[in-house]
């Protein structure tokens, strides 16, 4: 079993600016995780204008505050490497590189959508970046990405006949921490050496709930982790730095080793638990002394300070972003609402079932017993 | 099959709101469930709440709203967000005597609950041969039609009433959620109460003082006399819409709330089609196997010679809830659809 690591990472309270080592990465790469960053802020401040506008409806909970956690966490793995998370999936979408457009249009429940508009704010899929949902339900995604990650480590290991290639990140909040589902995926996870890492994006609230209120040892979360084996992290999530560091690390670790971890994700919501959140529970003045430690403004003078970038090309990344969103909100705008038939597409892949044009088996009579059917999606075959 | 209503309402604990006359109040669907559960927790010590929320936040839909105010926190209970935890533990509190009230934020998440709510609660009295039951309420908000998409849009009712054992309670309007939570609370058995978040927020008329309402005692709403629409819950007030728009193209409709839906008053029901001869049932719960399809079927085998046409029926389309908007409204029981089979039953198409 591995022993408890110390994140190479600053804890929480690290210092930050001109004395801070870059990571030897181009400097276009950490010119696109400040974009990237600007980019969820500015998307998720257009999206609650949205939803004030009724355009978007249901649930939607904005990311606003921890954008530095998906944009550090994706660019701490490889694409290949799968993501899942929670119903506050804006930002891991676009950080994981789903389009504004795509992402957008799915909260305006539109066919420009990454779902067609089917799924909505919190349950955002995009296959071909390897992420695998938006979850609405509390802790839901835990044990799936348990499975994601034993897939992938059976098709490397069993199927390819090599090593373990990949690791999933599977993030949840602080509050899931209480699913008892979690546990029983960290026990799988341990059990079973399945190369996951268990990401708590520990915000401090649980809707109105302070973590103290709802979790023991919350103090020490990753005691959590611990408890089942898996290899732990504390993380100070208002860090791009601090977290593509210490979960590249990480990642490599798990992949590696093709073992588990758990992260206690220091971070914090800026905004309220969804769009309907008066935020009674906390003072402002709380709120505004982390929005002091605010993970773009710190990033931006750390880059300034290194001359990665200048106030003008600040300004030219904030305004292709506003550009972006606002190209996205257009283009959600005019997406057309999904055709009324999309109702009932999806529900399964063949309605019949495989037999689809075969015959039936010999004890049934064979295929000279066969006979049409008629799909529900028009389709014909043989059974 | 035949129950008298007077019978039953005679009992002085049991008043039905339409019919005590007299002074009202005007107040929300949320009130009056407050309102109940409040009245309840003072005339009751072993009464407690029990949930998400529902104590600081004042609940995640503002139903408990003042509650941890007037009753402290040791009867007003924030608990983690750990469904199959607090509802099992509930249980074991209730069946120590207690009487619980857990709140699910919404009953979608009580399917991480499944186990406690399904195989503990409904099965206590009858694995104990009689020496220990349930007495629990489960409540909080159910059904599609806020966009939250699958997994935050159950109609629970389609699932749960298959199970032997559970009560359970889908009102539609503010005086029938407070005299049936009221005799929920008091009730012996696990009781499952499922309000609807589209109608907390409607106001309705509640009679001054005390009542109940008993379960398994349906109302009818609206009286007519050439279709029978059967409904429970926030589609009793489609019903009520469409029955207007018909009345309109000469379709007098009777619509009948049937408030429980374990028990059902089939007496009620029953007594209404040998009249009008003919039977649409409105479930928000999906077709397959549902609460509809049990009712539709009692009514065939009850009013088989009464019947001018087989009972249709109007639900939830049979795929998972859709999130955009003009998919989800075409997705309920809407009142487009209950016309659409009242006028089919009726021969009218
Ligand atoms: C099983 C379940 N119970 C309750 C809810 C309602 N709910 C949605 S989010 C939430 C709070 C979750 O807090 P946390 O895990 O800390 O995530 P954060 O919102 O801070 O990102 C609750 C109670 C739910 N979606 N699923
Ligand atoms: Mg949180």
């Amino acid at each position: 079993m591995m022993a408890t690591t110390t994140p190479s990472g600053s804890g929480a309270n690290s210092t930050h600016g001109a004395a801070r080592k870059l990571p030897a990465l181009p400097s276009t790469t950490l010119t696109k995780w400040l974009r990237e960053m600007h980019l969820i802020r500015e998307f998720e401040v257009r999206c609650m204008q949205s939803y004030q506008e009724k355009k978007i409806g249901g649930f939607c909970h904005v990311y606003i505050g921890q954008e530095a956690v998906a944009v550090g966490c994706t660019a701490a793995v490889n694409l290949e490497d799968p993501i899942i998370t929670a119903y506050r999936d804006h930002g891991h979408a676009l950080a994981r590189g789903m389009s504004s457009r795509a992402c957008m249009a799915e909260m305006y429940g539109k066919v420009g959508g990454c779902a067609k508009g089917k799924g909505g704010s919190m349950h955002m899929f995009d296959r071909p970046h390897n992420l695998y949902g938006g979850h609405g339900i509390v802790g839901a995604q835990t044990p799936l990405g348990a499975g994601i990650a034993f897939a992938t480590k059976y098709e490397d290991e069993v199927m390819n006949a090599g090593r373990n290639r990949r690791v999933t990140l599977c993030f949840l909040g602080d509050g899931a921490v209480n699913q008892g589902s979690v546990y029983e995926a960290m026990n799988l996870a341990g059990l079973f050496d399945i190369p996951v890492i268990f990401i708590v994006e520990n915000n401090g609230y649980s809707m109105g709930t302070e973590i103290s209120r709802g979790t023991t040892m919350s103090h020490e979360l990753t005691i959590k982790g611990r408890a089942h084996g898996l290899k732990e992290a504390t993380i100070d999530g208002m860090d791009v730095l601090a977290v593509y560091h210490d979960m590249h690390e990480l990642a490599n670790w798990c992949r590696e080793n093709s073992r588990p971890a758990f992260v206690d994700m220091k971070c914090y919501r800026y905004k309220g638990h969804s769009m309907s959140d008066p935020r009674k529970y906390r003072t402002r003045e709380e709120e505004e002394r982390h929005e002091l430690n605010d993970a773009i403004g710190k990033f931006e003078r750390t880059l300034l300070d290194h001359a990665v970038v200048t106030d003008a090309s600040i300004k030219e990344i904030m305004n292709s972003t506003r550009e972006e969103v606002r190209d996205a909100l257009k283009f959600s705008n005019e997406s057309p609402e999904p055709d009324m038939s999309e109702l009932y597409t999806d529900v399964f892949v063949e309605p019949w079932g495989r037999f689809t044009g075969s015959s039936l088996p010999e004890f049934m009579g064979g295929a000279a017993n066969a006979c049409r059917f008629h799909a529900t999606n028009g389709k014909e075959g043989l059974v | 099959m035949s129950r008298s209503n007077s019978a039953v309402l005679s009992n002085p604990l049991f008043r039905e709101p339409t019919l005590m006359g007299g002074v009202t109040h005007e107040i929300e669907f949320r009130d009056a469930v407050r309102d109940a559960m409040s009245e309840e927790m003072r005339r009751d010590k072993r009464v407690f709440l029990l949930g998400e929320e529902v104590a600081q936040y004042d609940g995640a839909y503002k139903v408990s709203k003042g509650m941890l105010a007037e009753f402290g926190e040791r009867r007003i209970i924030d608990t983690p967000i750990s469904e199959s935890g607090f509802a099992g533990m509930a249980i074991g509190a209730a069946a120590m005597g207690l009487r619980p009230i857990v709140e699910f934020m919404s009953w979608s998440f009580s399917l991480v609950a499944a186990d406690p709510i399904l195989n503990n609660a409904p099965k206590m009295l009858y694995m104990s041969g009689g020496q220990l039951g349930c007495p629990i309420v489960f409540r909080g908000n159910d059904g599609a039609g806020g966009q939250l998409g699958s997994t935050h849009s159950w109609a629970v009712e389609g699932l749960f009433s298959n199970v032997p054992g559970v009560k359970i309670v889908i009102p539609s309007c503010a005086a029938d959620a407070k005299g049936l939570l009221k005799t929920a609370i008091r009730d012996d058995d696990p009781v499952f109460f499922m309000e609807s978040e589209r109608l907390l927020s409607i106001k309705g008329h509640v009679p001054e003082g005390e009542y109940l309402i008993p379960f398994g005692h349906a109302l009818v709403r609206r009286v007519g006399t050439q279709c029978t629409l059967c409904s429970w819950g926030r589609p009793v007030n489609f019903c009520l819409e469409a029955a207007e728009i018909l009345a309109k193209e000469g379709i007098d409709c009777e619509v009948i709330d049937l408030r429980t839906i374990r028990p059902l008053d089939l007496p009620t029901v029953v007594a209404s089609v040998r009249k009008t001869s003919c039977a649409v049932v409105v479930d928000q719960s999906w077709s397959f196997a549902s609460p509809g399809a049990e009712l539709a079927s009692q009514i065939h085998r009850h009013c088989f010679d009464d019947l001018d046409n087989f009972v249709h029926r109007v639900h939830s389309d049979d795929v998972p809830t859709p999130y955009s908007s003009k998919l989800e409204q075409e997705y309920l029981p809407n009142v487009r659809k209950i016309c659409e089979a009242v006028r089919s039953a009726t021969y009218r198409a």
